[in-house]
């Protein structure tokens, strides 16, 4: 679609709507890349025939929690998993037969090799700076893994939504 | 099943399966992702880069030579040479790794499908050993994480990240292993190898070879028990001991009636595996795949070219070539070209660089007595090298003074006491040439049959009485006899000339 730069006239008027959708002016010859769709391709997912694959339960809030150390907090936190969750299980719609899943972006690249000599350490004083506590030259670290306090996860669990499982 | 295999319980027979987990330090100057330098006791958090720290804003760029040592590793174990390999996160929380994940290779490591062959002695004489074969599941490349120091008493943990970062390769064996000799014998086989291609010194007391079993036992017939995993083990010695506890250990719990615990556990001191503490229940790595480091890929002859930057690449096949024989390989040649027996060579090539120069005296040598210099060099030298705590390639003494002992040692120029004393002479640092020392220190053998009578006449007027027993009782006196004759003559007689020259001197002193 072409569009081209106007001044304050009447055709300015008319011209307004494509203005909007494409903000950008382009000069005669300039195209949109091949990739970028002519217009909006996205579809609603219907959720009804996704499986339930990701299911946030107590158990897996308090897990999750362990493992990660990131306080989901409050009611708040925990839903915005919920629908991260949600959102991820849309995927299921697409069709990935034979295809090699992509881990990296760097995949094509070259993995740069270093040789093997000595061009680092012997920074003890700027490695430790930051270190709340040391001890002749070592890091203090309390006796082991602290295990995590466990509350349970119901607490986020908001009364209603409570009395609704129950029914 | 073979009758080795089958251990006795009170209820019957039992059968262990063993397999094994080992980490190799890569005997590189600098670490897996960083530019620190990689050494055995240092001063604390010395050897330690911004990278090693996990400070913010740094990025890991990968060693070669550590991709070249696990190569090396791999094709010495006949594995199957991954031309891509990906690298990993593993995530758990401690506090000598500071990233909060180790960077390892869980998807696509670099090599797999291996096997190791090696000897196993069942008998205590160790005269006959069993050929015993391991299969290889995979070696991956992997960081080390630090140092924790436990404190019991004031109740925390000191912690130096010198060894965080070091290259390791992990080896995985299948579980094919039935008893704590065969798992010793694997990994002793494997230090060998490590240290004869030179990619791991092998030292379990150093944390350089570290090596965790995987044990369960089961009736015969039936499958495999629950396992359980034992870390901690240091030495060659623990390994068996370790394994042979925790197998008797697994049939007494299920014998009593009760049931094996999937657990990890430690070695104590005693050689007893205790149930290590610490370890959360659920243990979840959250892998994920490295996302700064595309994947590792690896050329040979037929795809070196296909590359842009060929200096930098790495030929697999270069690295094939590059391999040294490797230490069964030599025993086996040793056997046959040398006409030594099998369990010779394999004491010849125990000790590293002891079969090389077994080698190169043989080439020096003009008579071919193979066996008297195999002799020589596994009693009479090794023994120096051990009194003085040097390996071969330490040996202060130049191949060709040794050449020149033998030499004069074949051809009867002087004895087997005044080699040793020769031996021990240059080894004390004596830079002398080998005919110097012999003509100053008078180790020259006596042959002539009059000097040699002197000193037997001068041993028998001096002990009359031993003459007198000797004649009468007991004919074993004439050593103590002898004994004199060699301190007098400083150990320069040949022994049985000497007795012959003795004995008819008391013969002709008793007839008359």
């Amino acid at each position: 679609m072409q569009c081209q730069r106007v001044s304050t006239t009447l055709a300015c008027f008319i011209c307004r709507r494509n203005m909007f959708t494409s903000r950008r002016s382009y000069s005669q010859d300039e195209k949109l890349h091949k990739s970028i769709p002519a217009k909006p391709t996205w579809q609603d997912v219907d959720r009804s025939t996704l499986s339930k694959r990701g299911v946030v339960d107590d158990a897996t809030i308090e897990l999750l929690e362990r493992l990660s150390l990131v306080n989901f907090n409050n009611q708040a936190g925990v839903k915005t998993l919920m629908d991260a969750v949600a959102l991820a299980d849309t995927l299921q719609v697409v069709d990935t037969t034979d295809v090699v899943p992509m881990d990296s972006v760097l995949e094509d690249r070259d993995l740069n090799l270093r040789e093997d000599i000595i061009t680092d350490g012997n920074c003890k004083e700027d490695v430790m700076r930051n270190a709340a506590l040391t001890f002749e030259d070592y890091f203090v670290a309390p006796p082991g893994n602290i295990p995590l306090e466990t509350k349970p996860a119901s607490r986020y669990r908001d009364p209603d939504e409570e009395d609704q499982d129950k029914r | 099943m073979a009758a080795r295999n089958v251990m006795k319980g009170k209820t019957g027979d039992w059968l262990a399966v063993i397999g094994l987990e080992i980490h190799a330090q890569i005997a590189s100057h600098s670490k897996l992702f960083s530019g620190s330098k990689v050494k055995f006791m240092a001063p604390p958090n010395q050897l330690v880069s911004f990278f090693d720290a996990a400070l913010p804003g740094t990025l890991p760029v990968l060693n070669k030579y550590c991709v070249e040592a696990s190569i090396l590793t791999a094709l010495a174990l006949s594995c199957r040479i991954n031309k891509k390999s990906l690298f990993d996160r593993k995530h758990y929380f401690y506090a000598d790794m500071p990233a909060g994940y180790q960077i390892t290779q869980q998807r696509k490591p670099i090599a797999s499908n291996g096997h190791l062959l090696f000897n196993v002695y069942d008998d205590v004489k160790r005269e006959k050993p069993r050929r015993h074969r391991v299969n290889i599941k995979q070696i991956q490349l992997e960081q080390d994480s630090g140092k924790s120091l436990h404190d019991d008493e004031k109740q925390q943990t000191l912690v130096d990240l010198n060894r965080a970062g070091v290259g390791l390769m992990e080896l995985v064996t299948e579980p094919d292993m039935s008893n704590g000799k065969e798992a010793a014998a694997f990994v002793q086989e494997l230090q060998t190898i490590l240290e004869r291609i030179g990619t791991c010194n092998g030292k379990m007391a150093e944390g350089a070879l570290r090596v965790d079993a995987n044990i369960s036992v089961n009736k015969p017939g039936e499958p495999h028990g629950v396992r359980t995993e034992v870390k901690n083990i240091n030495s060659v010695r623990f390994v068996k001991n370790a394994i042979e506890y925790e197998i008797r250990r697994q049939i007494d719990v299920l014998e009593s009636g009760g049931t094996v615990v999937m657990e990890t556990r430690s070695l104590d001191d005693t050689g007893c595996t205790i149930p290590m503490r610490d370890k959360e229940v659920v243990q979840d790595y959250r892998f994920m795949p490295e996302p700064n480091l595309p994947p590792l890929v690896l050329y040979d002859d037929t795809t070196i070219n296909s590359t842009i930057c060929q200096e930098k690449a790495i030929n697999v096949d270069t690295l094939r070539r590059r391999m040294p024989e490797l230490p069964e390989d030599q025993r086996q040649r040793l056997t046959e070209d040398y006409g030594i027996t099998y369990s010779n060579a394999v004491k010849l090539v125990n000790e590293e660089g002891l079969a090389d120069l077994f080698e190169q005296l043989c080439t020096a040598s003009s008579r071919k007595e193979t066996k008297r210099l195999m002799n020589w060099c596994l009693i009479d030298i090794l023994k120096c090298l051990h009194q003085r705590n040097l390996t071969v390639k330490q040996s202060p003494i130049p191949v060709e003074k040794l050449s020149d002992i033998f030499s004069s040692l074949q051809s009867g120029e002087i004895s087997a006491k005044s080699a040793q004393k020769l031996l021990e002479l240059l080894f004390d640092g004596d830079s002398r040439s080998v005919s110097e020392i012999m003509d100053v220190e008078n180790l020259r053998q006596i042959t002539s049959e009059e000097e040699v009578l002197k000193f037997c006449t001068e041993a028998v007027n001096e002990e009359p009485d031993l003459v007198e027993v000797y004649q009468s009782r007991n004919k074993k006196v004439i050593n103590k006899l002898m004994g004199i004759v060699q301190v007098k003559s400083k150990g320069r007689i040949e022994p049985q000339l000497a007795r012959r020259i003795m004995e008819e001197l008391l013969e002709r002193r008793r007839r008359r």
